[in-house]
């Protein structure tokens, strides 16, 4: 018996979405914490926050490109 | 629903001009017109368009400078010049008029315009600027034995180290390239595909998350190209 698993670009975005979303989520956590602590701060933490989820969020999206193409 | 290479509209023997080589074209035009214009008629008291430019151009001066201190008039025209060329490269593909000039060839409509970060191309050779504008600077102001040193080293521990690190500057042409290319190019596929259920205001806020995301990876690009460039043309190690 042979059978063959084709893995589709939902998987794919499933699989790849799931660190990021989790990086993502650590992020805001951590940054809303900071904020909490230090709400003075806030004007210079969001942009960073910002980035750093940009980057985290880069990974999701190489996921879906290939989520698209396969 | 948009493909993957840039469409072809016209071609120069055997050069084909892509509809992103058209956008790379107006992007240029805008940025050098609107730098005309202000630079044109400079007044003590500034103008709606120039203040803004001036708000713009010193904000980000500013964090160069705070990021490389002496090094930042070196620096900012590069960074500065991604950021403008990538943003609005980034906006252009979401102005509704842009992107619906085009033309029919059988039942497929090719637009005249399309994001030029869209284009893998693009994105790839702006990444290679960034990364030999870096290299280069890096042995301009520090002298090719201390450049060299960065990689190469006698010391096993700063060898291994050194290895790594010209490692990491071949996967940061990929990094830089594919985060630009796979955020523009997913947003617009996406915006394409939400416009094909429902023209009519579905694709709005998206429209606007698009623009917070071109925002967002312009800001990467040229925030990264300045730290790696700070980076680059300090010395590296702790000798002293």
């Amino acid at each position: 018996m042979h059978t063959t698993i084709t893995i589709t670009g939902g998987i794919i975005a499933a699989v790849g979405g799931l660190g990021p979303g989790i990086g993502v989520g650590l992020i805001g956590a951590k940054a809303l914490e900071a904020i909490g602590r230090n709400p003075d701060a806030s004007g210079r933490i969001i942009p960073i926050m910002i980035v750093a989820m940009g980057f985290a969020e880069a990974i999701a999206i190489y996921s879906l490109v290939f989520a698209f193409l396969g | 629903m948009i493909s993957l290479a840039a469409e072809p509209i016209a071609h120069i023997g055997n050069i084909p001009i892509t509809n992103t080589l058209t956008d790379t074209l107006l992007v240029d035009v805008l940025l050098i017109a609107s730098a005309w214009y202000v630079s044109k008629k400079i007044a003590v008291i500034p103008s709606f368009f120039q203040a803004s430019m001036e708000i713009v151009i010193e904000e980000f001066y500013k964090l160069t400078e705070s990021v490389s201190e002496k090094k930042a008039m070196l620096i900012f025209p590069f960074m500065m010049t991604f950021f403008l060329f990538i943003i609005v490269s980034n906006f252009s593909g979401l102005f509704p008029i842009v992107t619906a000039i085009g033309f029919f060839h059988g039942k497929d409509f090719t637009p005249l315009f399309r994001s030029a970060s869209t284009d893998l191309n693009t994105t790839l050779a702006l990444a290679l600027v960034s990364l030999v504008a870096t290299h280069t600077m890096s042995i301009y102001t520090l002298g090719l034995k201390q450049y060299i040193r960065r990689f190469i080293s006698y010391k096993p521990l700063e060898l291994y180290t050194g290895l790594l690190e010209a490692v990491s500057e071949v996967t940061k042409i990929i990094s830089f390239s594919f985060r630009l290319f796979g955020n523009i190019f997913v947003g617009e596929v996406i915006l394409g595909l939400l416009s094909a259920i429902s023209a009519f205001l579905l694709p709005i806020p998206l429209i606007f998350y698009e623009m917070f995301v071109g925002t967002v990876q312009a800001v990467i690009f040229s925030l990264l190209t300045m730290a790696f460039m700070a980076l680059f043309t300090s010395p590296h190690g702790m000798e002293e």
